[in-house]
């Protein structure tokens, strides 16, 4: 026992006796004071779901009101505000908290910590972050201030200028916009400083750079890249509110102003917030594909490397959303082969995957079907993302439906797709039970079928020429058939996202129990009870190599012998 | 699993990781540098494209006082830092009272140029682009120190009180990191408006 560098003695019973004596006010009290990591993550996570849902409904309300040509289900005018909200809803209330959320709960047990390096900070970055999602909400009823019905932000999730100005957009929606994403970027500042200092600082015994897991690894990058990404949009949002609050010129192209800065500043933010998407998609897939396929994760170096690569790289990108605002030929160049470059990277992540995979005894349980799904979406998203780069081939197709075909096959076919991987994985630990997996099957089955039935007929509509953002079209464009078709999808998705609703509640008191180790991983999160207890360790865990639940449980053939 | 002859090469590694919360101190550097950057790109982007008067030449004056005011307060501020891990803590209330009062000669330098500036010279945020540009970047910058003021305020009274000594000495190396850092800005903040913009 005493040459293991774990041990099971670690594993310890949290008491239940207490928590079930006290009542319910009691026990919200303690949610809403809690500076615990784990509780933070899980109300992140509780938190993006509802948006998860509001946000898919905006969608298909969307959807609905495009399946036929000349539709009246919406006005034209609540058809922007639901596109705009559908936008604004699932980069910032969705996708950042979720993957926040995760990072929460997993990072200090992966690296054997106690909890975040600030907890007070971290409970302040998520009251933040959902006070900001609430003000974005509350404009349905108090935007037009006090001489109307109420309306909600209708000017894009990307808010170029000048319909931002006060005369094109009146009343106080795009005020919430901007208030609501500033409130909610400091938020998302405080967690990613939070993050870094945790990984930094807070790593237990023996856990070197080298030897951490790759999804603490990429969260450390995410968070680094989250502070020079985040900051800008909060810089441009106070100049939007400047131009309209103190009479400004910022983005007031009658005083001499530019609107194009603001798509510069807006994209020097949006692009790289892409990568703050994917990158934690990427490190989820890293964790599960190694457990389910029964082998360590293949060019470890490799993939750090790929990742810091691609924070870098993605930095000077942002311009290829502005191939049509007019550039010289020399940006236009510079942005397509940086944006080219980018794929270098990213398909030394893909090889590595699917070197993983090789040879490997695959369990094809619901997460790995999601890491598969993943795995697939993901290559067409990066080979639609090339050929987009080309400028020549933007111009016919930017704010095409192929563009945005592309930019959901990244954030539906990567990000949500780990998202739900990263659920079905961790659950068990979160809650001590696993989610069911024939409703998982299900869940998988019906949202990948409906995700291709809609993203790939929205290639060809934009190849076909349909613009993104239209209320209408007409009947002679040729569209109406692939439009039903893209909305038939939409509903397919759906109903298998009310699917994984319904599992993610009931499996909470229907689940199998699921025991501290389910999937026989080899992270330290796994050597807790689940859910872990309040102190997470009971000892300072000790760690010698990548794999420290490997070396536990295979002591003749620890990890560490191969390792450096 | 109980009795592996095991015996790892770096049983007896040393652990020493970076202090937390200078990690996380940096960490919010590095965020502020990327807004302070949108700020001044904004101010060179819109440099001389003011549609009207008053220009930058006509009305700013270089505030060579409050400048020299506020670079010196990083050496004071670094032998309050020093003092403190001595635990010399008479020499660091010294110290830091005069990096407060360097600090708030420049606050003052600040506030009468604005007031110089809005009734006499005419130039609010709406006049022009200049205007709208000037007031954000530096005015951005003016939220910083003000920010700083008031945490090296806090450790002063603190101190006046006898309540901090050497063990504090982390923590105030981190309100001296940020004050380093809103210093620093100040040089860009300087060259760009007063130097480069006039």
């Amino acid at each position: 026992m005493s040459d293991c560098p774990l041990s099971i003695s670690q594993v310890i019973d949290p008491s239940t006796s207490r928590a079930e004596q006290i009542t319910f006010l009691e026990k919200l009290h303690r949610w809403v004071v809690t500076v615990d990591h784990k509780h933070l993550g899980i109300l992140y996570i509780l938190y993006s779901t509802f948006f998860l849902l509001v946000a898919g409904a905006e969608a298909l309300m969307i959807r609905i009101q495009l399946a036929y040509p000349h539709n009246h289900v919406l006005s034209a005018q609540v058809y922007n505000r639901f596109f705009t909200m559908h936008g604004t809803t699932m980069v910032f209330l969705v996708g950042m908290p979720f993957l926040f959320g995760f990072a929460n709960y997993i990072v200090p047990l992966q690296i054997g910590a106690r909890d975040m390096a600030f907890p007070r900070l971290n409970a302040f970055s998520f009251w933040l972050t959902a006070f900001g999602g609430f003000l974005l909400y509350y404009s349905f009823l108090g935007g037009a201030g006090l001489y109307g019905v109420g309306n909600a932000p209708d000017v894009g999730w990307f808010a170029y200028a000048p319909l931002t100005a006060r005369s094109f957009s009146p009343g106080h929606a795009t005020d919430y916009w901007a208030l609501a994403l500033i409130v909610s970027g400091f938020g998302t500042l405080g967690t990613a400083i939070n993050i870094i200092a945790t990984v930094i600082s807070m790593r237990c015994k023996g856990m070197t750079l080298m030897r951490m897991p790759l999804f603490t690894w990429l969260l450390l990058i995410v968070s680094m890249l989250t502070l020079v990404t985040i900051t800008p949009l909060t810089a441009a949002q106070f100049m939007l509110l400047i131009d309209r609050y103190l009479g400004g010129h910022f983005f007031d192209t009658q005083a001499g102003g530019s609107s194009l800065i603001w798509i510069h500043f807006f994209w020097i933010f949006g692009h790289p917030e892409v990568y703050v998407l994917v990158l934690p998609a990427f490190a989820i897939a890293n964790e599960i594909i190694p457990v389910f396929c029964r082998k360590a994760i293949f060019g470890y170096p490799a993939m750090v490397a790929a990742s810091v690569t691609i924070m870098f790289v993605s930095l000077s990108v942002w311009a290829h959303h502005m191939f049509t605002v007019g550039m010289t030929s020399v940006s236009n160049a510079f942005f397509t082969l940086s944006t080219m470059l980018v794929g270098v990277p990213t398909g030394i992540k893909i090889f590595n995957w699917i070197a993983t995979l090789w040879g490997g005894r695959i369990r094809f349980t619901t997460t790995m079907l999601f890491c598969i799904g993943f795995l697939f979406q993901f290559l067409i998203a990066g080979l639609t993302g090339i050929m987009l780069s080309v400028s020549p081939w933007d111009w016919q197709l930017h704010n095409s439906y192929f563009v945005i075909a592309h930019f959901h096959y990244v954030l539906v076919g990567a990000v949500v797709f780990c998202i739900f991987a990263g659920i079905y994985y961790w659950y068990s630990k979160a809650t001590g039970r696993l989610m069911n997996e024939t409703l998982g099957k299900w869940h998988f089955w019906l949202f990948a079928i409906g995700f291709h039935i809609t993203f790939d007929t929205m290639h060809c509509l934009g190849l076909l020429g349909m613009p993104r953002s239209i209320y209408t079209y007409q009947p002679d464009r040729g569209w109406s058939f692939l439009n039903l078709v893209v909305s038939v999808g939409g509903l397919i998705q759906g109903i298998a996202v009310l699917i994984f609703a319904y599992n993610f509640i009931v499996s909470y008191w229907r689940g199998e129990v699921a025991g501290d180790d389910p999937w026989d991983a080899w992270t330290l999160e796994w050597t807790t009870s689940s859910p872990p207890p309040v102190y997470n360790f009971e000892e300072e865990p000790e760690v010698h190599s990548r794999r420290p639940l490997w070396d536990l449980k295979h002591p003749d053939d620890p990890d560490w012998e191969y390792e450096s | 699993m109980s009795s592996m002859p095991v015996s790892h090469p770096e049983r007896t590694v040393e652990w020493h990781l970076p202090s937390k919360r200078r990690v996380g101190m940096t960490a919010l550097i590095v965020g502020e540098s990327a807004i302070f950057t949108i700020f001044v790109v904004a101010y060179v982007f819109y440099m001389g494209k003011s549609l009207s008067g008053p220009t930058p030449a006509q009305v700013l004056e270089v505030p060579i006082l409050a400048t020299i005011c506020l670079l010196s307060s990083s050496f004071t501020i670094w032998r309050a830092e020093k003092a403190i891990e001595d635990d010399r803590m008479g020499s660091f209330t010294g110290w830091l009272g005069a990096t407060i009062a360097l600090a708030a000669v420049f606050l003052r330098g600040t506030a009468l140029e604005w007031k110089t500036l809005i009734y006499q010279d005419g130039l609010t945020v709406n006049t022009n682009l200049f205007g709208t540009t000037f007031y954000s970047l530096v005015g951005l910058h003016a939220t910083h120190v003000v920010v700083g003021l008031f945490l090296l305020t806090s450790v002063f009274i603190f101190s006046l009180f006898g309540w901090v000594d050497s063990r504090q000495s982390e923590r105030f190396g981190v309100v001296a990191l940020y004050w380093h850092f809103v210093d620093s800005v100040w040089i860009v903040v300087f060259t760009v408006v007063y130097l480069i913009g006039r």
